[in-house]
């Protein structure tokens, strides 16, 4: 399985994210954001981090750059996508999904381990998760906070594009265990082909006992089969 | 002194540049938290007058280009293209001179 770790100025979870997928047994390379041609990969990760200083709006500057459009191609061509944080604030800024990522609603940047809950494990992304399996995953982000409009929302239920939604750590999904303010409580969706995640916590802090958890890597192993 | 008058005419209407400002703002029904709480702390200040507040994001803009028309067409691509989220935010096409 190949991957592609796409690198802007600013990204700053690009290692992090390389050594989970090494650690997983993808072989990885990664690519410079002025890079205009893309290796041959079957997963295209786009990093969190503060791509351009997150100048004009998180992800605005990033969501035009020349590898942009390739990996629009790749995505349009099933080239499974996986944008994490900074990332998905990338990918809804490119178009390839849906609404937007809003300043917190406490206008503070979060970085604490949050839980989650497996809404939808019938995806690449999620197929070795049980359903309503709650994850421990760390957020460090400033504009999690997931906005839409009420027709995607509607969209989002109904064909199961919902991935991933806060809860508290009995799988509560209410206001008190939503850390952003995100609408209906939502971690992270897919495209409607569902092949692109985006996703604001980050399954790649996740992956080795003695640092945090490993409630990142079955993330990682779905992708594999 | 035909050609000297064509050169200054030429440099005259390259002068003619215009310029134009963008006023973006959150959309209405779009949460506005930092307009908030600018908003409490003028309340706080006394200003009890105070009915609400939307912060907004202001740009200026100078064209290399001497027609109206046009020019705003290009103000709305680059409003479009990069200087907006339609989703959640309105924009304002002002012409400064």
């Amino acid at each position: 399985m190949k991957s592609s770790v796409i690198v802007f100025p600013g990204s700053n979870c690009d290692r992090d994210i390389a050594v989970a997928l090494e650690k997983m047994q993808f072989k990885n390379t990664m690519v410079w954001h002025k890079e205009t041609k893309l290796p041959k990969s079957d997963l295209i990760v786009i990093p969190g981090g503060f791509s351009y200083g997150d100048y004009l709006r998180s992800g605005a500057i990033a969501g035009k750059s020349l590898i942009i459009n390739e990996v629009i191609k790749a995505a349009n061509s099933g080239c499974l996508i996986l944008g994490i944080c900074n990332g998905f604030q990338i990918l809804t800024e490119t178009g390839l999904l849906k609404g937007t990522l809003l300043r917190n609603k406490n206008l503070k940047f979060i970085n604490k381990d949050v839980h989650i809950k497996v809404i939808n494990n019938n995806s690449k992304f999620s197929k070795k998760y049980n359903e309503n399996q709650i994850l421990k995953i760390n957020i460090a982000h400033n504009e999690g906070n997931y906005f839409t409009d009420p027709e995607h929302l509607i969209k989002l239920q109904d064909e199961n594009l919902i991935v991933f939604k806060y809860c508290d750590e009995d799988g509560n999904i209410n206001e008190k265990s939503n850390p952003n303010g995100s609408i209906n409580n939502i971690a992270g969706i897919l495209n409607s082909k569902k092949n692109i995640l985006g996703m604001m916590p980050h399954p790649e802090r996740m992956v080795d006992e003695i640092i945090s958890n490993k409630d990142g890597v079955n993330l990682f192993s779905s992708l594999l089969n | 002194m035909k050609l000297i008058l064509e050169k200054l005419f030429q440099s005259n209407s390259k002068k003619n540049k215009l310029k134009f400002s963008i006023i973006v703002t959150l959309k209405k029904d779009v949460l506005d938290p930092q307009g908030k709480v600018v908003q409490n702390t003028l309340v706080n200040l006394g200003m009890d007058d105070l009915k609400s507040i939307r912060q907004g994001k202001h740009f200026e803009i100078d064209l290399n280009e001497s027609d109206e028309d046009i020019a705003i067409k290009k103000i709305d691509e680059m409003c479009k293209k990069l200087l907006v989220n339609l989703i959640i935010e309105d924009y304002k096409i002002n012409k400064i001179k």
